[in-house]
């Protein structure tokens, strides 16, 4: 009676959005060729359909739409070369876009095409004429610098030659065998002939290498002057500028200078003649400065009307990107669908929410009409034979808590969804390791600051760091209100109590009794109405009290979240009508649980309620050992110890039913099923015909007794082993707790109170700056960052095990809207 | 101490073998190689590899593409790596690495002296060295007229120069006598890559040596093979075998006699590693010993990776990307010739 009450009224429960996910269909599309772009794209922006990719065998560029995918890439190519050019100029392309009407793809293609060919071209152009340009400096550096040189060797030619040779060897130390060859070289006639140069420019990186390798290939009979460029010449290649330096090299031979020369192309110095005579010298300068003068203005215009053509792209190029990568991810999609015997319509798969149907609909007949189509969209439900994704509709609020959960695994096609759970329990386990007002406040004005700002931070690109905390900025609000709660329960303001909900309870008999000791406390009123009374901080059994308050409520909080995991269990097998898990699994295992640590749980309440002595360890651990015996003192209620044997005996019962039944029942029922099929199924040619190779239907479902049973087994052992280790890993709220208090008493007594002790200004300052930075960075950051990893533990361990498979694939719609936010 | 280099390697080594074995994570498979093969154009190759680790270094190329650019972007991608793990090499590793590369100095070197022989342009010469094998003033080599000049001008600058004291000579090069030079060199650059593997130790040491004594094993019979029926007496050709190896020391004396392909492969077969390539060829056939020995290669590269705590997989990861290269080459070069058919002779596959 009161169980079909119960089935009467679970079964009129509103369905919630959130727990279960939205129901697919798996849809065909047939659409004309002639509309099948503009279908595409308008349901692109619908963004609720998923294509399934029915040319998978297919390699990319085997597939129909090969062409225009490539055509998509290559003006891509042209765009991010345009993007390339104006961040160069330094022109900044994010200018507000001009609204213009939109244009064909063709068309953008052609005008991409003729803006690419005409920078090209510019670049060219303004590339040869730097070069020149960069000559003509090169030249004027060289003959600026040079004449220097050659004046000083020309003025005084025999004896110079003699002293610039004494130069080189002294420097070198080739001591001995000067005199040697300055006889020699004295001995040649010395006219203009016999001492030749060639002045030239090089990258200064290269000077030392370029004088070691002349050196060693005249045999040391040169002479190497060298002086520092006064200007930067830009490098045309890598558009940077290189600092160079000028260089004369005296030298005699014809094939010295042929080796000189080619020494020279190697290097990639660049050489030039200065005449030796003055007035020719003078000539030349000249004429180089007015070439100089020339070019320089030719460039400069060159530049401005190239900017101005940039300017004219940089105004578009967003939305020509936009445009050119949603094309590109029509024709991807388009690539997906399969073309039909006929050739002239092409066949498209996918899943859809169910409740998108009617707006798809809607959608394909717009397209239609917009593209004077004689043929409508077929647009039909269809069997499907693999499992539907899995979609969720959710909202900023919710997103944060279903990516934790779906950080695990996506859940099963309509699998009960631990993230309607976790929005609440996950905060709440945070603050029960992060209880502290103090530290709650703290936190809460940082996730109200980045709510407030929500807005802004939403449309711009955050660091990684930033990006995940601005996610997780609801989660963070809840956090931070769940610890103001617990830190009022635990009464710690940065781990300082107050006496916010009226006075202590307890109040010192004489004057002698000291905060040490509650030996002299007496209790002289009710209790303290909420949290823990601010008289046990500082006491002596502080921590005593507190560790029993927090590992008895740690335990408490996991019995409770646990079998809430077990009852979600049994909510997924009512919802996929599966009895057997049911009746083998669900009952045994809440029975278990409950005989053992929903026990432990009663007998907590019982023993807060009633203010008994009774050590529960003994109690639990007598009850295996030996349950007959007496509990003598440690008795709580009345017929404990019947009860406790009754409890063991369900337990004992409870594994082997969730053991045993379940795969024989199994079994059973497959040999049922193929009762008088003996002969097993002839693969008829008519239902190879039906099965599509690669569907779920091709694999019959083999039954294999062995394997069954042995996951059965693995399943059992470790739900009766979870049961204690889970339990046992709830402690962890206690501890992390624990931790967090002490920690933050230490920061406050060792560091803030002692420096305060101090009638000193800098020692007090000093004292504080450490206080606020540890609370900062140890406790704000680090304790919070650790205590969520915890509560995420916990989730994914201790609760989802219990009932969430997390097999489930997402539900990916093709969608502009995800496009552009990709890059 | 061998089998104690798992306790320390990873303090200096861990980071970069991590990085290793993430980019051999990137080479092309059969699967990928399959689809290439199959490509109509050489836009379809680009938009294959763009799908792959290749993709940042292709996809800025305009659409017309050429084999050159392909291999060229590749060897780009290969040398970028190279140079990443330099930077983060410390002492043994480093100059392991640098090891690595002293072959393609070596080809660089002929490649350029050859050239200016021959009265090519140097920039030209220059686009077609290998980068692995750049050094500063490789250009200045077309001034040298022989192997002395050579060495006292450009040489001796590099690593390559200890290497050189067995060819210093003051001939005028010719084309044998560049010839033999690389044979030198290399002989010498494998012995002394040898050695300083040995020196290292350890797991290095032990499949180094596999797959240098293999490197030298070829070279001898590719020597062999390419200087039959030229003016190369035996002893000079004993001469270029290098000093260890399988075939060291009585394979070498009996390789120095041979007269003809047939004679090699009898000397060959007698060695159980390489009787299996030469099996799989019939007589007198030479085109496809190159492949098999390639093969061979490959096969013992993809072996070095099964062990760790060696620095073998650096010099067996270029190798192997070098080889993915050669069979882009390969590829490319089919589809833009249109020798389709021709396109799975000179392809190894990696994996």
């Amino acid at each position: 009676m009161v169980l079909e009450k119960m089935e009467m009224f679970l079964d009129n429960l509103q369905p919630m959005d959130l727990m279960r996910s939205e129901k697919m269909s798996f849809v065909q599309l047939i659409i004309p060729a002639e509309s099948a772009h503009r279908a595409i794209s308008y349901l692109g922006e619908l963004g609720l359909l998923q294509f399934r990719d029915l040319n998978a065998d297919k390699s990319p560029f085997q597939r129909t739409f090969v062409n225009q995918v490539k055509r998509c890439g290559e003006m891509s190519r042209k765009l991010r070369f345009f993007k390339d050019q104006i961040n160069k100029a330094g022109l900044l392309s994010s200018a507000h876009p001009v609204i213009e009407p939109d244009v064909e793809l063709e068309e953008l293609e052609i005008q991409l095409g003729e803006h690419e060919h005409e920078l090209i071209e510019m670049n060219s152009n303004s590339e040869k004429l730097q070069q020149s340009y960069n000559e003509l400096l090169e030249f004027k550096m060289v003959l600026q610098k040079a004449v220097g040189f050659l004046v000083s060797s020309n003025s005084h030619a025999v004896a110079e030659e003699t002293e610039l040779n004494e130069n080189v060897y002294s420097n070198d130390d080739y001591g001995e065998t000067t005199s040697f060859l300055e006889k020699e070289l004295r001995s040649v006639p010395s006219n203009q002939s016999g001492l030749r140069f060639i002045s030239g420019i090089i990258p200064r990186s290269k000077v030392l290498r370029f004088e070691r390798m002349l050196f060693r290939a005249t045999r040391g009979n040169m002479l190497f002057n060298q002086a520092p460029a006064d200007e930067e010449i830009m490098d045309p290649v890598s558009t940077e500028m290189v600092e160079k330096t000028v260089f004369v090299v005296f030298f005699s031979g014809e094939q010295a200078r042929t080796k000189i020369l080619k020494i020279c192309e190697a290097f990639g110095a660049n050489c030039y003649p200065v005449p030796e005579d003055i007035t020719k010298q003078r000539q030349i300068t000249r004429e180089v400065l007015s070439r100089l003068s020339e070019l320089e203005a030719t460039l400069d215009a060159g530049i401005r009307h190239r900017n101005k053509a940039l300017a004219s792209i940089g105004y578009q190029l967003t939305k020509w990107m936009n445009m050119v990568k949603r094309e590109k991810a029509v024709y991807d999609t388009l690539n997906m669908l399969n073309f039909d015997v006929t050739k002239k319509c092409l066949v498209g798969e996918g899943w859809c929410p169910s409740f998108a149907k009617a707006q798809i609909q809607e959608t394909l007949q717009r397209a239609t009409f917009d593209s004077n189509s004689q043929v409508g969209i077929i647009f039909h439900v269809m069997d499907a034979l693999e499992s539907p994704p899995t979609y969720f509709r959710t909202n900023r609020f919710t997103n944060a808590f279903q990516e934790i959960v779906d950080a695990y695994g996506v859940a099963r096609y309509e699998e009960a969804n631990p993230a309607v759970y976790t929005v609440v329990t996950f905060p709440f386990l945070f603050a029960v390791m992060f209880g502290d007002w103090g530290h709650g406040i703290c936190l809460l004005m940082g996730a109200l600051i980045l709510i407030a700002r929500e807005s802004k931070l939403s449309s711009q690109k955050l660091g990684s760091f930033m990006e995940m905390l601005f996610g997780g900025r609801y989660v963070l609000l809840l956090m931070a209100l769940f610890s103001i709660y617990c830190g009022l329960i635990y009464n710690e303001f940065f781990s300082v109590p107050f006496h916010i909900f009226g006075g202590s309870a307890y109040k010192c008999r004489d004057t002698t009794c000291s905060d040490a000791h509650i030996a002299g406390l007496m209790k002289y009123r009710d209790p303290y109405p909420f949290g823990v009374d601010p008289s046990w901080r500082g006491s002596r059994s502080e921590l005593p009290f507190l560790n029993s308050l927090k590992m008895k409520m740690s335990i408490l909080l996991g019995v409770a979240q646990m079998n809430l995991g077990i009852i979600l269990s049994y909510f997924n097998a009512r919802f996929f009508g599966n009895s057997l898990d049911i009746r083998y699994q669900f009952v045994p295992q809440i029975i278990f649980l409950n005989c053992l640590f929903g026990y432990l749980s009663l007998l907590i309440i019982i023993k807060w309620c009633s203010g008994s002595q009774a050590d529960l360890y003994h109690v639990m651990i007598y009850m295996f050992l030996s349950p007959t015996d007496d509990l003598g003192e440690n008795q709580l209620f009345w017929g404990q110890r019947p009860l406790q044997i009754l409890l063991l005996l369900l337990a004992l019962i409870a594994v082997p039913w969730m053991l045993l039944p379940k795969p024989f029942i199994l079994k059973k029922l497959h040999t049922e099923r193929f009762q008088g099929r003996t002969y097993g199924i002839l693969g008829t040619s008519e239902m190879d015909l039906d099965m599509e190779p690669g569907s779920a239907r091709s694999h019959h479902d083999d039954f294999n007794f062995s394997e069954v049973f042995v996951h059965q087994m693995i399943h059992s052992i470790e739900f009766v082993l979870g049961a204690v280790s889970n339990t046992a890993s709830y402690l962890r709220l206690w501890a992390l707790s624990l931790a967090h208090s002490e920690l933050s008493t230490v920061f406050y007594e060792k560091v803030l109170l002692l420096a305060w002790g101090y009638d000193n200004i800098i020692i007090r300052l000093v004292g504080l700056a450490v206080f606020a930075f540890a609370t900062a960075f140890i406790l704000l950051m680090m304790e919070t960052l650790s205590a969520f990893l915890h509560a995420l533990r916990l989730h994914w361990v201790e609760f989802q095990n219990k009932f969430y498979h997390g097999d489930g694939y997402k539900f990916k719609p093709f969608s502009f809207a995800s496009t552009t936010e990709d890059d | 101490m061998y089998g104690f280099e798992a306790l320390t390697f990873n303090i200096h080594g861990g980071y970069l073998e991590a990085i290793v074995r993430g980019h051999r994570s990137g080479l092309l498979t059969a699967a990928d190689y399959n689809n290439l093969c199959q490509c109509e154009t050489l836009d379809d190759i680009k938009m294959h590899l763009t799908a792959t680790e290749y993709g940042p270094y292709l996809q800025n190329e305009p659409s017309p593409l050429h084999t050159t650019t392909i291999v060229e972007k590749c060897t780009l991608k290969l040398v970028d790596e190279y140079k990443h793990m330099l930077c983060q090499a410390t002492e043994p590793l480093s100059i392991f690495l640098e090891y690595c590369t002293y072959g393609h100095m070596i080809d660089n070197v002929v490649l350029i002296v050859t050239g200016t022989l021959h009265e090519r342009d140097v920039q030209e010469l220059l686009e077609k060295c290998h980068p692995l094998g750049m050094f500063d003033s490789i250009a200045t080599l077309a001034v040298a007229q022989n192997m002395r000049e050579l060495y006292r001008l450009v040489l001796v600058d590099t690593p390559l120069a200890p290497y050189f004291s067995e060819c210093i000579t003051s001939e005028d090069l010719d084309d044998m006598n560049i010839e033999i030079m690389r044979n030198t060199l290399y002989k010498a650059y494998l012995e002394d890559f040898y050695r300083f593997c040995q020196k290292l130790g350890g797991a290095t040491a032990e499949i180094m040596s596999d797959l240098l004594a293999f490197e030298a094993d070829r070279r001898a019979v590719n020597i062999t093979i390419n200087s039959i029926g030229t003016e190369l007496t035996r002893d000079d050709r004993r001469k270029l075998y290098s000093n260890f190896g399988l075939l060291y020391p009585y394979g070498h004396e009996e390789l120095a006699v041979c007269e003809d392909l047939d004679q090699v492969r009898g000397v060959m077969e007698k060695y159980p590693p390489y009787q299996s390539i030469f099996s799989r060829l019939s007589y007198g056939e030479s085109q496809l010993l190159d492949k098999a020995f390639y093969e061979e290669e490959v096969k013992r590269l993809c072996l070095s990776f099964e062990q760790q705590f060696h620095y073998a997989v650096f010099f067996a990861y270029m190798r192997l990307r070098e080889q993915e290269i050669r069979n882009l080459m390969w590829i490319s070069e089919c589809v833009a010739q249109n020798q389709k058919s021709r396109v799975h002779d000179s392809v190894v596959f990696i994996f």
